[in-house]
């Protein structure tokens, strides 16, 4: 059904927010397998996502992320931060932000969604696992689920 | 344990399809299913014929709905504390940009176009069990 799949043509923007290079790597390469039109876009910390956000600074032409992936533990400001002030910013709040970290606690999980992360996922150790995990990521954010129209 | 659904759905058929597709994909699914916003609220909050009803690990919602609509719903699971947190994915046979932006102003955690096909709606159905009942991590008041 043409209606599950966006047209090759246009592309997706995601937001990466990562400190681990090796994470970015895998992550990046993932996408590339899965779905060639994302543009994934990468910040290391929190301080640069809020830049890339409100596009300030060298972010001036940054594009508005369809999707924004946020791990947890970042330097300078970390995700939960992140998560708050989207979540906060009537601007940015509509914009899908999916919780990706290794973090297992629970204070994470609830606290996560009670701040509306729509979604919280475990990062996978093993490599096979994380394929798969962007795979699905790729399969339901970015073909099955309506994302908003505003940009 | 059984992974608990409310689905809030007024069309019968609709709902039928829905809970088999979710036999099909999952046996640790139990769907609940209420036809009407008013109802869907009561469910929630434990009131009336519902004070025993589980407390769902994700709601899955249509729009259209009688006596209190999805929006409706949608706004008042995310104005309450004790609710918010529960993962809301909009299930709706509407594509109207209006509706897909106001649903993530609200904080919907998805937003699923349905399918008029029931064949589709068995794939939607599907795709909804593989990312959130298979990756997807639940508070654990979700199990409770």
């Amino acid at each position: 059904m043409a209606k599950f799949s966006a047209p090759a043509s246009a592309p997706r923007e995601v937001l990466l927010v990562e400190d681990s290079p090796g994470d970015v790597r895998l992550t990046q390469e993932a996408f590339l397998a899965a779905n060639r039109a994302v543009r994934l876009h990468v910040v290391a910390d929190g301080v640069e996502a809020m830049a890339f956000l409100n596009r300030s600074g060298e972010h001036a032409g940054a594009p508005r992320p369809d999707l924004i992936l946020l791990d947890l533990n970042l330097p300078r400001m970390d995700g939960r931060e992140v998560l708050r002030r989207i979540k906060r910013d009537a601007a940015l709040k509509a914009i899908p932000t999916v919780i990706l970290t290794t973090s297992e606690a629970e204070t994470d999980v609830s606290g996560s969604y009670q701040l509306q992360a729509n979604c919280y996922l475990g990062k996978p150790v093993h490599l096979e696992a994380f394929e798969e995990l962007v795979e699905s990521i790729n399969d339901f954010w970015l073909t099955m689920a309506t994302l908003p129209q505003q940009h | 344990m059984p992974i608990e659904v409310l689905l809030v759905e007024d069309n019968p058929g609709d709902a039928r399809l829905t809970r088999e597709a979710f036999r099909a994909a999952n046996s640790d699914v139990h769907v609940s299913v209420a036809a009407d916003g008013v109802e869907a609220m009561t469910f929630l909050r434990q009131e009336g014929a519902f004070s025993r009803a589980p407390r769902p690990a994700l709601i899955l919602l249509d729009l259209n709905l009688p006596r209190m609509s999805g929006r409706e719903v949608l706004a008042s699971i995310k104005q309450d504390e004790n609710l918010k947190a529960i993962p809301t994915v909009v299930l709706s046979s509407s594509d109207a940009a209006v509706d897909i932006d106001m649903a993530h102003a609200l904080q919907v955690s998805c937003y699923i176009t349905k399918p008029t096909l029931s064949d589709d709606l068995d794939r939607v159905v599907d795709r909804i069990n593989d990312f959130w009942l298979r990756h997807v991590r639940f508070p654990a008041t979700a199990v409770n």
